[in-house]
């Protein structure tokens, strides 16, 4: 199956859970602690995500955009 | 069916590059500005030196990044980190001799706050002695009323310049990046991220000094000059509380599935655990599986010539275990500081290659290795 239909599937399903989400604005003080972040330390993960791509035949998607590089 | 299936492949990577952007810019006109949602990112420095020693290959450096809000609603960055390379990997010593380089990249970045949007624009550069490197990219992110969702749109695209040391031999590569992602909170503790990239390449792809191998003998190696690959990430993080702390640990986990018009597809699996001990320290834990299968034009040893031949380790099949931790140390008390607080962090991966179509030629048996990602930084926030 293509990412891109399995893509539009999620999203489908993502905002089908949207509606039925309710936490309050004082209900989010877990959602604000940095170890819920998906990216808690941005240029660590931007150096953790490098080593991989250049390492690896797959590429994007994550947490991090990347820069360019002399990766090949 | 047919008729969008032709639809879809008439949308190729120039008509992306006109439309991508004008999407990103209707994407920001449209999307409703009903109050102050969106927050600008902290104001931080992080100043990192970086360590990977592994398959012969040693790169090491220093990174740093600072971001700083002028103003309410605006917030600028910059970037710069370099790579200091001593390889001796597997490709260099069974076809060339051993080399050393160096890669320094620059980047530069402002965020506007519209509302409950942001909107992202980012410059970067990197220059080595052999490959230059430019890419623009643009981004916003909306809150939609209530607060629970974030839509994000990126765009970028890239120019780069392949050259060769010892020859004249000069080529480009142009690429282009799209990106579309949600993060809905699900409960008050469970956050769940879906993002999708895709990205189009054309120019030369290959390594202008790596080999293919045909009955033994060495060939220059020739890709296609297209590329166009798909990634689309799932991850949550999930939260657990305790009497003294409302989030004293998190459990993230990550899937994505890639897959390319060069044959390539792949899954990565990652497991991330976060846990403070006390007020000063944060410990994580982290696991992460990658399995690839190998590109259409790979082969370690070609039977007959072909159009596109290719002996990257990189397309071949393979899969990889990495196990890490990290550990941060906050100690600053900021009565006594300019900063309102600072942390030292140290992390260390350990990665695991193995790989099943590639071999070392001096042995004949496949090849593994083993590579150690070690990194030390300061973040300060202000």
């Amino acid at each position: 199956m293509k990412p891109s239909l399995i893509s539009t599937i999620l999203l489908c399903m993502l905002w089908w859970l949207a509606g039925c989400a309710q936490v309050r604005p004082y209900e989010r003080e877990m959602l604000a602690d940095p170890i819920m972040s998906f990216s808690r330390d941005p240029l660590s993960d931007q150096y953790l995500n490098h080593v991989y791509d250049v390492r690896e035949g797959a590429r994007g998607a994550t947490t991090t955009q990347g820069g360019g590089c002399g990766c090949n | 069916m047919k008729d969008f299936k032709q639809l879809v492949n008439r949308y190729r990577a120039r008509d992306r590059e006109r439309i991508a952007p004008l999407l990103l810019l209707a994407g920001f006109l449209i999307f409703p500005c009903t109050g102050p949602a969106a927050v600008l990112p902290d104001d931080r420095a992080d100043t990192l030196y970086h360590y990977y020693d592994g398959g012969g290959v040693s790169v090491r450096g220093p990174a740093l990044l600072v971001r700083k809000s002028v103003m309410d609603n605006v917030s600028l960055s910059g970037r710069y980190y370099v790579d200091t390379i001593s390889s001796a990997s597997i490709d260099v010593v069974t076809t060339a001799s051993p080399y050393k380089d160096k890669r320094e990249e620059y980047g530069v970045g402002i965020d506007y706050l519209h509302g409950n949007s942001l909107l992202g624009v980012n410059l970067s550069s990197s220059k080595e002695n052999d490959y230059l490197a430019n890419s623009f990219g643009m981004n916003v992110s909306h809150d939609l009323p209530g607060g629970l969702t974030t839509i994000h749109l990126g765009y970028s695209q890239g120019h780069d310049i392949v050259q060769r040391v010892d020859t004249s031999f000069e080529d480009e590569i142009n690429r282009y990046n799209f990106r579309l992602g949600v993060t809905q909170v699900l409960t008050r503790s469970l956050l769940l991220g879906v993002d999708f990239e895709d990205i189009a390449e054309e120019g030369y792809l290959s390594n202008p000094y790596r080999s293919a191998r045909v009955l033994g003998a060495s060939l220059p190696e020739r890709y296609p000059r297209t590329r166009d690959s798909q990634a689309i990430a799932v991850r949550a993080v999930q939260a657990f509380s305790s009497e003294s702390r409302p989030a004293i640990s998190s459990l993230r986990a990550e899937y994505r599935y890639f897959q390319d018009n060069w044959g390539i597809s792949s899954n990565t699996l990652t497991f991330t655990l976060q846990r403070y001990f006390g007020d000063r320290v944060l410990g994580e834990a982290r696991y992460r599986y990658y399995q690839q299968s190998a590109a259409s034009f790979y082969s370690d040893n070609f039977t007959t010539e072909m159009v596109y031949m290719a002996r990257d380790k990189e397309l071949s099949t393979f899969s990889s275990h990495s196990l890490g931790y990290k550990v941060s140390w906050k100690f600053l008390n900021r009565k006594y500081s300019v900063f309102d607080r600072m942390s030292l962090n140290f992390s260390h991966d350990y990665i695991n290659f193995d790989y099943k179509d590639f071999t070392d030629i001096r042995t004949g048996e496949t090849y593994s290795f083993g590579a150690n990602v070690l990194q030390l930084y300061i973040s300060a926030w202000y």
